[in-house]
């Protein structure tokens, strides 16, 4: 997956309104492959790295019971702790968005504001596709990578 | 498949380290871990069961520095060894850029890796990629012990594709870095293709 600045900007916008509407803790927005993509909320208070990797790991164990029973996938995960409590859902199929929230909001507003702001993402990701098939075409815009030497990466692993 | 964020100039990459069970997969991001600066490693996270065998995964990220401006992540996966835990295994290469696989060299163990090998290049397909496409390298670890293969007949059996082969002994460290390199290498290398 390549992001683009266009809409990362995008995704940051739709996870700060996300979490100001639902009055949540923190959002994370999360690859399928457990890449951390973007957050908003009190991030600081959360290890992104660990937790995008866990949840990434959750719903893929989830899709796979989904499909031994038969199910395409189970869309929503919820898990209910004593003072927090997690909302996970897949986003345009490929993204997962994990909402983490206490008794200031409730389950029932942040399924309802999950689902609007995962309608914006998902055009976002859509739009994402779109360029990404447009530079695959465009082959005036080299990749900046093509210039990545040896010696760049033998620097990454000599301390 | 490798994340790349041009906004927050990030390259993410994920290495799966496979192989048989008790072959030393944990054994070598343990080792890692310990060995990587605090600034350059997040938190490792091994689910396992009581007996402290994988059950699920073991989880470390590695920050290595920047390319080309780019932040470059690393983040290593273990898989499952027991062969049961399939189900499991398969769900770990999701989105893999690149992978090692920790053959155990004691005799008694041949069979084993063998037959980890045949279920990594199954398990790939099923996520449409081909271990010959894929970075790769491979580790004969437990080279300290006593019924170890001699090298050149392991090699003969469990060579895929000539991908570079490294010596280890994990519990000491030898051996690790090299093939964390080599595979890390050859990720950074496919980049340029793209």
């Amino acid at each position: 997956m390549e992001m683009f600045e266009e809409e990362f900007g995008s995704l940051q916008d739709s996870l700060r309104q996300l979490r100001l509407d639902s009055n949540a803790r923190a959002v994370f927005l999360i690859d399928k492959n457990g890449q951390h993509i973007a957050a908003a909320g009190d991030v600081d208070e959360f290890d992104s790295t660990s937790l995008a990797s866990l949840t990434a790991g959750n719903v893929a164990a989830t899709d796979g019971l989904a499909k031994l029973i038969g199910e395409r996938e189970f869309s929503v995960l919820f898990h209910e702790g004593q003072r927090d409590h997690i909302h996970i859902s897949i986003v345009a199929r490929r993204a997962i968005l994990l909402v983490i929230f206490d008794d200031r909001s409730s389950l029932g507003l942040v399924r309802l504001r999950v689902k609007r702001a995962s309608a914006e993402m998902e055009r976002v990701f859509d739009r994402m596709d779109e360029k990404a098939a447009q530079t695959m075409r465009d082959t005036g815009d080299p990749s900046p990578f093509l210039e990545i030497t040896d010696e760049d990466i033998d620097a990454l692993f000599s301390e | 498949m490798t994340f790349i964020n041009y906004a927050a100039k990030e390259i993410n990459c994920k290495i799966v380290y496979y192989g048989p069970g008790l072959g030393g997969k944990t054994t070598n991001l343990q080792y890692i871990y310990t060995k990587t600066a605090p600034e350059r490693k997040g938190k490792m996270i091994s689910l396992a069961t009581e007996a402290d065998r994988t059950l699920f995964f073991d989880f470390l990220p590695l920050d290595l520095g920047t390319i080309r401006g780019f932040t470059t992540r690393f983040h290593l996966y273990t898989v499952p060894g027991q062969v049961f835990y399939d189900a499991s295994r398969k769900l770990i290469l999701k989105g893999v850029d690149g992978v090692v696989f920790v053959a155990d060299s004691q005799r008694e163990r041949m069979e084993a890796n063998v037959e980890s090998i045949r279920n990594l290049e199954q398990n790939l397909e099923e996520h449409g990629l081909d271990l010959q496409e894929l970075p790769f390298a491979q580790q004969f670890n437990k080279r300290d012990l006593g019924s170890v293969i001699p090298v050149e007949e392991m090699y003969r059996m469990l060579n895929y594709k000539r991908e570079p082969t490294f010596e280890a002994v994990a519990t000491n460290g030898f051996g690790v870095f090299d093939t964390l390199k080599s595979v890390a290498k050859q990720i950074l290398v496919e980049l340029r293709k793209r």
